[in-house]
């Protein structure tokens, strides 16, 4: 796909909050099943936005706020969804599912298998992830790698508004588990700055995409960028300033990080020879290494260089502005990557 | 227990030096972040939670304290800090995420820990709680003086650790003490609306520990149970669970438009402000004039412009030092 978020003229434009909102608002007029719990979702409307207008329409029993009990209602969700609900539940702050794994890693993700697939466990679990903004190390984290690591449950991470609404509609229908990491500074809240393009065209009727294809949404012939998330904004960012120095990368958005795809991947990095990959979790034993290792072992042959990760150094996120910043990737640090990699006079490469 | 005249003004100066110093967190946070809010922004990024109105269960509970006895905090841990005696210009400076903070700006406001006085906070619901169970454990394995303090919300009440630690703090029976600030709100979900008994204190029956309710933000009852039970811990006695009815008169965070809150509630708080209250029952009892009073309030003021002096003074981390401090 070489576009996912085409942009016409007077054309709504939603913010990721809206956006999965609307496609959960979409999905519970059509299946009764299909209800909401988490802390401060109702009258709130979610700590990020993303379940505002639900309580109105649907009511409190079908838009449950919670007590501050996670292991409790993360694993009620995983019995009401054995028992046929659709249950979507957040978890405000990915950091925190340390109080209540066991409900997710334990029970929500290996209950299918462990039934031989008679049980299915169709639920979302919608967390918040990143950092940026100084808000310390326990509510700064993305920890996909963590997610993605472990068998049995589905995990997409959205970069704007048009895939966070497709990508929720096809979570809810899953029957599998799905982990909906969204990133704070995509997300539009009025209480903390947003990308601006994460924020984008989202037509009103419902509609999916597929959880584990990937966008190649900007095409370009020297190196391929892989991201998710914000670092996707990132690397368009660098994209755009590679290509005034005349170095033209592709970009390559996974939206889904399980299952991966692999093979959207291994075609661009067979086009351009290199690859970065971009990343705003942890640097070690995640996803950075996951795709690189993906390649490597698909066919080192079209490397023309060695692969280089832009991830979070693996030290917990400090509080101080000038510390969060240093550690983050960025797109200074991308196209500095980027041009290293190639060697300054470009044209002598592309030659 | 009666608190003594001198306890009774240090709980007024120490409430008075909390309320000042959320004063000006609260206006110097506002720096950079007008006309449009974003909470990036500013001398003062990421969430702020301030302590305004609670500022008794601080200062009647730490008043029975030594600089050996512990105390866990949560991600609203300034008016506790302070009573536990913090050091005042550190916190500060590790709050604008300055070198010169307690932890040199790798913390924040949700992560002060100040090892001179034995303090620590959590920025996760109810975990300070096991944390507070195994120094008092570590603390009766060695025989060493020292009860440890976990301060927890209502909110927390309802979260595993609370329960799993009440428990393990009972059956070996460990010198703690549980103290649930109980501001009737978590975030945007009233008690009432998460918590399936009316009192939080009751829970304590279910562990096989002494549970006790302060009513309406009182400092000098608040004293009395406080110590009470700080004595029995001390004394082997085993833990207890105090539940203490306290005001939130800030927002949630910084910024929280509070549209969940019903009509007129925070202006029927405001009256009810333990400061002034306090201020009140001083000169009401005879225990201070006017005089000496303002004397306290202007000490309390400028030891807090002295801190955030020092804090905005202070230069910035080094940003490599983020790689720095993982392991010792
Ligand atoms: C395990 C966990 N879940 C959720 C949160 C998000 N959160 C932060 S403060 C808060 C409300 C806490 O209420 P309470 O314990 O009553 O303390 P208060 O904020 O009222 O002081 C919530 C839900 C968290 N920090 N940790």
């Amino acid at each position: 796909m070489a576009d996912s978020t085409p942009i016409r003229k007077n054309e709504r434009k939603l913010t990721i909050a809206r956006a999965m909102a609307e496609a959960v608002a979409q999905e519970m007029r059509i299946d009764p099943k299909v209800f909401v719990m988490g802390e401060d979702i109702g009258e709130l409307g979610g700590v990020y936005g993303n379940t505002r207008g639900l309580l109105a329409e649907f009511g409190a029993e079908r838009v449950r706020d919670t007590p501050i009990s996670e292991t409790a209602f993360i694993g009620a969700a995983v019995g009401a969804a054995q028992d046929g609900m659709r249950p979507v539940v957040e978890l405000m702050f990915v950091d925190f599912f340390g109080v209540c794994f066991d409900a997710i890693y334990n029970l929500m993700a290996k209950n299918i298998y462990f039934s031989g697939g008679t049980f299915k466990v169709p639920m979302v679990l919608m967390t918040s992830t990143g950092g940026g903004y100084s808000d310390g190390g326990q509510h700064s984290q993305c920890v996909y790698g963590t997610f993605a690591h472990l068998p049995g449950m589905k995990v997409v991470a959205p970069s704007n508004a048009y895939d966070a609404k497709g990508l929720m509609a096809a979570a809810i229908r899953d029957d599998n588990p799905v982990v909906f990491m969204y990133h704070k500074a995509l997300q539009g809240m009025g209480w903390l700055g947003t990308e601006p393009a994460a924020t984008v065209h989202v037509p009103e009727e419902s509609y999916t995409i597929e959880i584990g294809s990937a966008a190649v949404i900007r095409s370009g012939r020297d190196l391929t960028i892989v991201s998710l998330g914000i670092g996707v904004h990132h690397a368009l960012k660098a994209a755009q300033r590679l290509s005034e120095r005349g170095i033209e990368a592709e970009v390559v958005d996974i939206r889904s990080l399980v299952p991966l795809d692999r093979a959207t991947i291994c075609a661009s990095v067979a086009k351009t020879g290199r690859l970065i990959v971009v990343d705003e979790d942890y640097h070690s034993y995640g996803v950075t290494g996951e795709i690189i290792a993906t390649v490597v072992e698909h066919d080192l042959s079209v490397l023309k260089a060695p692969p280089v990760r832009i991830a979070f150094p693996d030290v917990p996120i400090p509080f101080a502005r000038v510390m969060e910043q240093f550690c983050l990737p960025n797109p200074d640090k991308i196209v500095t990557a980027a041009e290293t990699m190639l060697g300054r006079d470009v044209a002598v490469t592309n030659a | 227990m009666i608190p003594s005249r001198e306890q009774k003004l240090w709980m007024y100066e120490k409430m008075v030096i909390s309320r000042r110093f959320e004063e000006a967190i609260a206006a110097i946070y506002f720096e950079g972040k007008k006309p449009v809010f974003n909470m990036a922004n500013g001398p003062i990024p990421g969430e702020m939670h301030l302590s305004d109105g609670q500022e008794p269960c601080a200062v009647g509970v730490c008043a029975h304290l030594q600089p050996y006895d512990i105390v866990t905090a949560t991600h609203r841990p300034h008016h506790q800090a302070i009573a536990k005696g913090v050091d005042l210009k550190r916190m500060a400076a590790e709050i604008f995420g300055k070198a010169t903070g307690l932890s040199g700006g790798r913390g924040g406001h949700m992560h002060l820990f100040d090892s001179a006085v034995n303090f620590a906070c959590s920025g996760i619901i109810a975990q300070g709680m096991g944390p507070a169970v195994g120094a008092a454990l570590s603390r009766k394995m060695q025989g060493k003086p020292g009860v440890a303090i976990a301060y927890i919300g209502e909110g927390a009440a309802n979260q595993g650790a609370f329960h799993e630690s009440l428990n393990l703090a009972a059956v070996w029976k460990l010198p703690v003490v549980f103290i649930i600030e109980d501001n009737a709100w978590g975030i945007s979900v009233a008690k009432a609306a998460s918590t399936a008994v009316p009192e939080n204190h009751v829970r304590a029956a279910a562990y096989g520990m002494p549970g006790h309710l302060v009513r309406d933000n009182d400092p000098y009852a608040i004293f009395a149970i406080a110590g009470e039970a700080i004595a029995a811990a001390r004394n082997c006695g085993g833990p207890s669970l105090i539940e203490i009815e306290t005001m939130r008169l800030a927002g949630h965070f910084m910024g929280d438009a509070e549209g969940y809150r019903p009509k007129g509630e925070k202006d029927g708080l405001s009256a009810r402000d333990p400061i002034p209250r306090l201020r009140a029952r001083l000169l009401a009892d005879g225990d201070a004039d006017e005089a000496a009073l303002d004397q306290i309030e202007t000490t309390a003021q400028s030891e807090v412009d002295d801190a955030i002096a020092y804090a905005r003074n202070s230069p910035d981390p080094d940003p490599a030092d983020a790689l720095t401090s993982v392991f010792v």
